[in-house]
C-alpha cells in the first residue's frame, strides 16, 4: 500500500511496541526467584514441552548463579531465550505452577527465564562447546526452532552439522513470525549465533530442492540427493507452507495481505514502511490472527475487526491472547464467513455471510488473512520422498525418524503447527534418534524425558 | 481490654514491652519518642566510661528475599558523657513518670567504680538497674560485659557490690555465650539480683564478602566478631529462658530478650516464664511504631483467651518443658496428606525420602498425582508438615493405641 495512513508518530508506535513483558530488575528477579517453592518433580517442569528443570534454574537465580541458571535452561531448550518471551506460559509452566493454587499468583517463570538467558546472551562466552568430532555429518533443512535445537545437540555430540536455510536470516518463525512486542528479531538471531558458536555451519539463502543438482544464485538451490550424499543423516525441519487461500473473489486485490507477511514486515521496525489500512479486517481467530490484529492496531489502524466464521468460544487463540486483542481495542465479528472481498484494484470492503446465510458488507481498506498455513505434503512426498499422513504432516516415529531411515523430521512439518517450544523438543529427540541410528548409542539430553 | 500493666521485680510498667538497651535507647529524645509510640519501658543504652566506636558496625543476615533475619553488632556502650545521660534520664522520667526507665550499667570490675555509678544514677529517678554482663564484643576484651557474665563468681560478686548501695531493683543481664545458663543465673540470684534479663547477643561472624574476602562488618579491611541478635536467635533465647524458669533453685523474675518481633513472640516468652520482654532488632529494622500491634495483638489475644491480665499467662508453659527422658514413648502420631489442600509441590515427598524415613509414595487420585503417607514407615517426625507450604495439607494425626504413657526413664528403671 503506497499511502501509509497511520496517525501515530514514531515515538507513539515505538511505545506501542515496547516489550509486553518487560525485563526484570535484579531486585525483582531476586524477590520472584525466592518466592519459588522449589517443588520436587515439579509440575512446571512436567508442563514444559522441553522439560526445563524450572526449580533448578530459579534457585540459581536466587543464589546469584545466573550463568548456571542459563545453562540449565539452554541445556534443555537451546531456544530458551525465545521461549522465555513467546511461550504461552499461561497454559504451560505458569499454568501448572503450584503457587497458582496456593496464592493465585504463579511464579513469573517466563520473565525469570528471560532474566537468566538475557544475562547469558550478553556475555561473550559460550556456555556449551562442540563435542570431539566423531567423523559423522548431518544436514538439517530449516533453521527454525526444531532445526536449531537438533543442530545444537548434534554439535555437542561431535557431529559436523550444516543447516540449510532458504531465508537470509536464521531462526525461521522465531526470526520472522513473532509479534514484535513479544520479541524483537535480535533475540532469535543471537540465539542462532549461539548455535553457530557450538560449531554448526549455516548455509543461508539456500533452498533444498528435488534432484541432485546444485545451482548457485541469490538463493542457492541444492538437490536433496546431494544432501543424501554429503551427510550420514538428514533432519527436515521445514515448517509449514504458505498461508491458506480464502478462495473467494477479490483475494488478489491490492490491500489483501497474509498475516505472516504482515508480521514479517513489522520485524524490520521500519514502521512507516508497513502496509496498513485505516480499517483492517483480519480473517481468522487463531494466535497468528491476534498477533496481526493487535499489531495493526498498535501501528495506528483506526479500526481492526477480527472476522471469524464460528463463535467466540470456538476461537482457537489462547484466552489470554483474545484478552490482549480486546485490551488493544480490536473488534470482533463472530459467525461471519467471508464470501467476497470488494474493491476495484484496491480493497474497499468485505462481504460476509452470517450463520443464517444473510450477507452483509464491512467497509475496510485492508484485509489480513490468518486462516492457517498449508502443510508441505508434496515437498515431503515428492522432493524428500518420505511418507506423509492424511493431514499432510510428515510421519515420524518416537525417534523422529521418517519412513526413510536416513531422514528425520520435526517441528511444525511433523506436528502440524504447534509452539516453538514443541518444535525445540522434537529437535532434541531427533538428535538423540539420529545419534542412536548412526552409532547405536543411547543418549538422553536434559529434559528428554520427565519424571519417573 | 485486658490489663497489660506489670510489676516486674518492683518496676512498674504500663505494658510488658520494653526497649532493650541498645541503639534505639541511645538518648532521651529517642526514648521519649518511643514512649509516645507506646513502649512501656526502656533500658537505657549502657552507661559507663564513654567509649569510641568504629565505623562500620552492623551486619545483617538475609534469607532469600527476607532482609535481616539476624543482625550482628560491634557497637559498644554509650559514647556520651555520663552527666548528659543522667540529665536526660532525669528529664525523661519527669515527663513520663508512668513509664519504666531502667539504667543499664557497665564499668570496670572495681567495687568503687560500681558504687560510684550506681549512686550517681539512682538519683535520676530511674526505676531500676540492669547490669550489663552480656555484651560479647569489644567491652569483653577489656574485662567487662560477657567477661563478667561467663564467670558465675564474678557475676555474683559484682551483683553484690551493686546491691550494697542500690536502693532500686537490680536486673542482671546474662550472656548466652556459656555452656549452661543455670550457673550464671543462680549466681546472679545469689548475689542478690532482683531479676535477670536474657539473652544478650551471641558471638558471631556474620559473613564474608566473597569478592573482597573481607568479613562483615568491614572496618577498613578487617572485621571482629560481634553480637548476634534478631529473629534467628529466638529459639536459643526461649531455651535459656525456660531453662531458668523451670530450675527449682532459681526463683527471681526473668525479662525475656531475643528475636521478639511481634506480640506472638512476646506471648511465647511469657508462657515460658518471662515477666517482661525487651525488643531491639525489630525496632532497628522497622522503628518504634511496631509496638502498636504488639499491644493491640496481645490485648486481643488475652481477651480471646479469657485472661483479664497479662500476668495470668506468665509461666503457663513452664511445666510443659521437661527432659527428653521424661517424654512419653507410647505417644504416636503419623502424617496424613489432605488432598483437598495439597498443591502437589511434592516437597513432603523429597524431604521424607532424603531427609527422613522414606514414608511417602505417589498415588493417582482425582486425575492427579498426589503424595501419600505410607503409615507403616512413618515415624511421626513432623518434617513433611514443616516443609509443606499449604496450610492444612499435612496434619499429624494420633495413631497410638491409648496405652498408658511410659517414658524412657520409666522404661529403663
Amino acid at each position: 500500500m503506497a499511502d501509509h495512513i497511520t496517525p501515530l508518530n514514531i515515538t507513539q508506535i515505538e511505545a506501542n511496541f515496547a516489550d509486553i513483558a518487560p525485563p526484570m530488575t535484579p531486585a525483582e528477579a531476586l524477590a520472584e526467584a525466592n518466592r519459588c517453592l522449589y517443588c520436587y518433580d515439579a509440575p512446571c517442569t512436567r508442563a514444559c514441552p522441553t522439560h526445563i528443570d524450572v526449580p533448578s534454574f530459579i534457585k540459581k537465580i536466587a543464589s546469584g548463579n545466573l550463568i548456571g541458571s542459563a545453562r540449565v535452561i539452554f541445556d534443555a531448550n537451546p531456544i530458551g531465550a525465545t521461549c522465555a518471551r513467546v511461550c504461552p506460559v499461561e497454559v504451560l509452566c505458569e499454568g501448572a505452577c503450584v503457587e497458582k493454587t496456593l496464592v493465585q499468583r504463579p511464579i513469573e517463570i517466563g520473565r525469570l527465564q528471560r532474566y537468566a538467558t538475557d544475562k547469558a546472551l550478553a556475555e561473550e562466552k559460550q556456555i556449551f562447546t562442540r563435542g570431539e568430532p566423531n567423523g559423522k555429518s548431518v544436514g538439517i533443512i530449516g533453521s527454525g526452532p526444531a532445526g536449531l535445537s537438533c543442530a545444537f545437540y548434534l554439535a555437542r555430540l561431535g557431529y559436523e552439522v550444516i543447516v540449510y536455510e532458504r531465508r537470509e536470516l536464521a531462526g525461521g518463525l522465531d526470526t520472522y513470525g513473532m509479534a514484535e512486542y513479544k520479541m524483537p528479531q535480535s533475540v532469535s538471531i543471537k540465539e542462532a549465533e549461539r548455535v553457530a558458536g557450538v560449531g554448526v555451519e549455516f548455509r543461508l539463502n539456500t533452498e533444498v530442492v528435488a534432484g541432485s543438482e546444485e545451482t548457485l544464485g541469490p538463493v542457492d538451490r541444492v538437490g536433496i540427493e546431494l544432501l543424501r550424499e554429503w551427510h550420514d543423516a538428514i533432519f527436515v525441519a521445514a515448517g509449514l507452507g504458505e498461508t491458506n487461500r480464502l478462495n473467494i473473489p477479490g483475494e488478489d486485490l491490492e490491500g489483501v495481505i497474509d498475516a505472516l507477511a504482515f508480521i514479517e514486515q513489522i520485524k524490520g521496525r521500519d514502521w512507516k514502511s508497513v502496509p496498513l489500512g485505516k480499517v483492517a479486517a483480519v480473517i481468522g481467530a487463531g494466535n497468528t490472527a491476534v498477533d496481526a490484529a493487535t499489531q495493526a492496531k498498535r501501528l495506528g489502524a483506526e479500526r481492526v475487526i477480527m472476522v471469524y466464521r464460528r463463535t467466540e468460544k470456538d476461537a482457537p487463540a489462547y484466552d489470554y491472547e483474545m484478552e490482549l486483542a480486546r485490551k488493544d481495542g480490536v473488534e470482533f465479528l463472530w459467525q461471519a464467513t467471508p464470501v467476497e472481498i470488494l474493491g476495484d484494484g484496491r480493497v474497499t470492503g468485505i462481504r460476509v455471510a452470517d450463520a443464517a446465510g444473510v450477507v452483509s458488507e464491512i467497509a475496510c481498506d485492508q484485509v489480513i488473512k490468518a486462516i492457517g498455513q498449508k502443510k508441505m505434503a508434496s515437498f515431503f512426498a515428492e522432493t524428500i520422498g518420505v511418507a506423509v499422513d492424511e493431514k499432510g504432516r510428515v510421519e515420524v516415529n518416537d525417534q523422529m525418524q521418517t519412513s526413510d531411515p536416513k531422514v528425520f523430521a520435526g517441528g511444525d512439518c511433523a506436528n502440524g503447527g504447534k509452539e516453538a517450544v514443541d518444535a525445540s523438543q522434537m529437535g532434541k529427540l531427533a538428535a538423540m534418534g539420529i545419534h542412536y541410528s548412526l552409532t547405536g548409542e543411547k543418549v538422553a539430553f536434559a529434559g528428554a524425558v520427565v519424571g519417573d | 481490654m485486658a490489663d497489660l500493666r506489670i510489676d516486674f521485680a518492683g518496676i512498674k510498667s504500663p505494658n510488658p514491652f520494653w526497649l532493650a538497651s541498645a541503639p534505639p535507647t541511645n538518648m532521651g529524645s529517642m526514648i521519649e519518642r518511643a514512649f509516645d509510640a507506646g513502649w512501656g519501658g526502656a533500658v537505657w543504652k549502657t552507661l559507663g566510661e564513654p567509649i569510641v566506636n568504629v565505623s562500620s558496625r552492623l551486619a545483617g543476615l538475609d534469607l532469600g528475599a527476607s532482609r535481616l533475619i539476624g543482625l550482628n553488632n560491634i557497637e559498644l556502650i554509650t559514647d556520651r558523657p555520663l552527666e548528659v545521660n543522667l540529665k536526660e534520664i532525669y528529664e525523661c522520667k519527669k515527663k513520663y513518670p508512668n513509664n519504666a526507665v531502667i539504667a543499664s550499667l557497665m564499668v570496670e570490675s572495681k567495687r568503687e567504680a560500681w558504687h560510684e555509678i550506681v549512686k550517681k544514677t539512682q538519683d535520676t529517678g530511674c526505676d531500676g538497674f540492669e547490669l550489663n554482663f552480656g555484651c560479647p564484643h569489644g567491652m569483653s576484651e577489656r574485662g567487662m560485659g560477657s567477661a563478667m557474665g561467663q564467670v558465675p563468681e564474678y557475676t555474683c560478686m559484682v551483683t553484690e557490690w551493686v546491691k550494697e548501695v542500690s536502693t532500686l531493683p537490680v536486673i542482671v543481664k546474662l550472656t548466652p555465650n556459656v555452656a549452661n545458663i543455670l550457673p550464671p543465673g543462680r549466681a546472679a540470684q545469689k548475689g542478690g539480683a532482683d531479676a535477670v534479663s536474657l539473652i544478650n547477643t551471641i558471638n558471631s561472624v556474620m559473613g564474608v564478602d566473597i569478592d573482597t574476602f573481607i568479613p562483615y562488618p568491614n572496618v577498613n579491611g578487617m572485621a571482629a566478631h560481634g553480637g548476634y541478635c534478631g529473629t534467628a536467635v529466638k529459639p536459643i533465647a526461649l531455651n535459656m529462658v525456660s531453662e531458668l524458669a523451670r530450675d527449682t533453685e532459681f526463683n527471681i523474675p526473668i525479662s525475656g530478650i531475643g528475636g521478639i518481633n511481634t506480640w506472638r513472640d512476646a506471648v511465647e516468652f511469657m508462657l515460658l516464664g518471662a515477666g517482661s520482654v525487651q525488643v531491639c532488632t525489630a525496632v532497628m529494622h522497622y522503628g518504634y511504631r511496631i509496638v502498636e500491634d504488639m499491644i493491640d495483638g496481645l490485648n486481643s489475644y488475652l481477651d480471646e483467651k479469657g485472661f483479664s491480665s497479662v500476668n495470668d499467662i506468665i509461666g503457663s508453659s513452664v511445666a510443659r518443658v521437661t527432659d527428653w527422658g521424661d517424654l512419653d514413648l507410647n505417644y504416636v502420631v503419623k502424617a496424613h496428606v489432605n488432598e483437598e489442600h495439597c498443591v502437589r509441590c511434592n516437597l513432603c515427598y523429597v524431604a521424607c525420602e532424603d531427609g527422613a524415613h522414606q514414608s511417602f509414595e505417589f498415588v493417582e487420585s482425582n486425575g492427579h498425582r498426589y503424595p501419600r503417607v505410607i503409615e507403616e514407615e512413618c515415624v511421626g517426625c513432623n518434617l513433611c508438615a514443616l516443609v509443606c507450604p499449604s496450610p492444612g495439607a499435612i496434619t499429624m494425626e494420633r495413631r497410638d493405641d491409648g496405652s498408658n504413657p511410659q517414658s524412657w526413664r520409666e522404661r529403663t528403671s
